[in-house]
């Protein structure tokens, strides 16, 4: 079965990235497909690169790499949320003339065009929200 | 069958209330997250409404689950003869996902 995981929580303020990245682990241990990830509205800072920790703790940014990586997952962020956030690729940092850029390799800005895309070729949407 | 996520404590927040009103007769809920804390519905006092709706909804076959490693999580008692709640892992919620025909989030 094909899913799309909708997140919209950023790490540490509550728990819905949490949750999707146990969902989408047990989703892919059961066998079943990831059609797309898509972080939407504050889910776009578990996206950026800059997330600096303990090195002994969860690295959330680099845990969703690394389970994009392994399944070769398509990970989208929208572009919207993420600009007005501070997360950026090479080539919006550019366009607006920002010092750096900070999205995780493996994610990619695209638009809430790939949201609706995703809700007709999967078989299961789910969205995990923010608790505030 | 629609499944229906909560993941707000039922003492802050209308999320679960709001869920209730709206459940249709074989919909399935799963508390996640904080929404865990809905289990005391069928112990407390305070959450008694809740408890009446969802005495009702049983018998218009509502399923009630609820994630286990949340609960876990927030050291909550499960072990009362009358939490209507079935306690899910999470490749249970997976399967669940996949018998329902679509999820809607409550938060």
């Amino acid at each position: 079965m094909k899913f799309t995981i909708v997140i919209l929580g950023p790490p540490y303020t509550d728990q819905a990235a949490e949750t999707a990245f146990r969902f989408a682990q047990a989703v892919l241990e059961k066998k079943h497909h990831i059609y797309r990830l898509f972080f939407y509205h504050d889910g776009v800072h578990n996206a950026s690169s800059l997330l600096s920790l303990p090195q002994d703790e969860i690295q959330p940014s680099q845990r969703w790499r690394q389970l994009i990586d392994q399944y070769q997952l398509e990970a989208v962020v929208c572009i919207a949320s993420a600009l007005r956030r501070g997360v950026l690729n090479e080539t919006e940092a550019k366009r607006f003339a920002k010092p750096g850029n900070n999205l995780m390799p493996g994610f990619e800005l695209s638009g809430l065009g790939d949201l609706i895309d995703a809700a007709q070729h999967s078989d299961r949407l789910i969205t995990f929200g923010p608790s505030s | 069958m629609t499944l229906h996520t909560v993941n707000k404590s039922p003492y802050l927040s209308q999320c679960l209330a709001d869920c209730l009103d709206r459940v249709s007769a074989g919909d399935s809920i799963v508390l996640i997250e904080d929404g865990v804390y809905g289990i005391n519905c069928a112990t407390s006092e305070t959450l008694s409404a809740l408890n009446k709706a969802i005495a009702q909804l049983m018998t218009l076959g509502v399923q009630f689950c609820a994630l286990r490693p949340d609960i876990e999580a927030r050291g909550l008692q499960t072990t009362s003869a009358n939490c209507p709640f079935n306690l899910l892992s999470d490749g249970d919620f997976v399967d669940l996902v996949c018998e329902a025909d679509k999820v809607l989030s409550w938060y």
